[in-house]
């Protein structure tokens, strides 16, 4: 759910990353913390286990700049992947005004991506959210590598009416990254400014 | 999911301000955090400087949602109120109106007793702030900066 505060002027919106165990959604906060100006950013904050997996989640506030006045701070959280902490899922998620699929791109992990989009469906048509009414983009991560599927084969199945904007990536060097963040957040705005959901 | 947004005037924020000044006064508190659910801070007062408040508010939200996910496992509806006692400073965070977090740090200075005292009059009058606001946002008479930005403002936003 967008904050709007006029007394800061401020726009606050909440971007969600989901997607399976590993497939690189705190890769993507990373380095969107590694390359952002420090005035443009919070602190990052990881909820994570002792071998570094996501535990609850992570969390890192960005500023887009400034519309008419009003800054433009997008607060970015991941989920964990890992199938058994769906309970956590299903609470990051409230409020959520804009979502990331993170598709790993290798073959062997087909099935878990599939899992995880039907696994966020389900958690958000639990907080009466309609993914296809939501701003809502993929990004297919690990394309440098040499088990990645074939592009055409991935869309046609995990996004198959290509109706939802999809990159390309490679998040630990970076590539897709900003591209996949300038999207949703776009997506975001535009959709506050026609105020359907 | 209707009612997306949550639009606070500088008139809102002035009440509610004026609530938690006064709060932190009768509380000898250290500093007072109006949070909302999802993680967006509302309102701050207090000794805050060195506070990531942003992070703060993630966080408070997070604690809420997951200590909601442990009541409703037990068959609570939620657990409305926490306290956590540290060595120097203690928290204690209050629901309000379902929909925020109020954020009492305090010290020696104070008691949770007093605390406790001082929050439960200070959340009503924040509920009833916070329930005008709500039902102006569903009502769709909540302003919007929306109304003067156009799409060219916005691409021009992502532009490099």
């Amino acid at each position: 759910m967008s904050f709007i505060n006029y007394s800061s002027r401020e726009i606050n919106c909440k971007i969600v990353y989901y997607g399976p165990g590993l497939c690189g959604k705190t890769t993507n906060l990373q380095y969107i913390y590694n390359k952002t100006n420090p005035e443009a950013k919070g602190k990052m904050i990881s909820l994570a286990t002792e071998t570094e997996r996501t535990l609850f989640f992570d969390f890192l506030p960005l500023s887009l700049g400034e519309i008419r006045g009003f800054r433009t701070r997008f607060h970015l959280y991941t989920v964990p992947g890992q199938v058994f902490y769906d309970a956590s899922r299903k609470l990051i998620l409230k409020g959520v005004d804009g979502i990331v699929f993170v598709a790993d791109s290798q073959e062997d992990r087909l099935e878990a991506n599939l899992e995880s989009l039907e696994n966020l469906r389900d958690n958000l048509k639990e907080q009466s959210y309609d993914l296809d009414r939501l701003p809502y983009v993929i990004q297919y991560n690990k394309r440098d590598l040499p088990s990645a599927m074939p592009l055409e084969e991935l869309q046609r199945l995990i996004n198959p009416t290509r109706n939802v904007s999809d990159f390309e990536a490679e998040a630990r060097g970076g590539k897709g990254v900003f591209d996949t963040l300038k999207a949703i957040a776009r997506l975001i705005l535009i959709d506050l400014k026609r105020g359907t959901r | 999911m209707l009612n997306a947004q949550f639009v606070m005037q500088e008139a809102d924020h002035k009440e509610i301000i004026a609530v938690i000044e006064r709060l932190i006064r009768e509380a000898n508190a250290k500093s007072i955090f109006l949070v909302d659910k999802s993680g967006q801070l509302v309102a701050e007062c207090g000794e805050v400087k060195n506070i990531d408040t942003a992070g703060l508010a993630s966080l408070t939200a997070g604690n809420f949602a997951a200590s909601g996910g442990l009541a409703k496992l037990l068959g609570e509806k939620e657990f409305p109120v926490h306290f956590h006692q540290g060595e120097r400073d203690s928290l204690h965070m209050s629901l309000v109106a379902e929909r925020t977090i109020l954020l009492v740090v305090f010290d020696e200075r104070s008691s949770l007793g007093l605390v406790k005292l001082r929050v439960k009059r200070a959340n009503d009058e924040l509920a009833a702030i916070l329930e005008n606001i709500r039902k102006r946002d569903v009502a769709g008479e909540a302003d919007s900066p929306f109304a003067d930005i156009t799409d060219e403002d916005i691409d021009n936003l992502f532009n490099d």
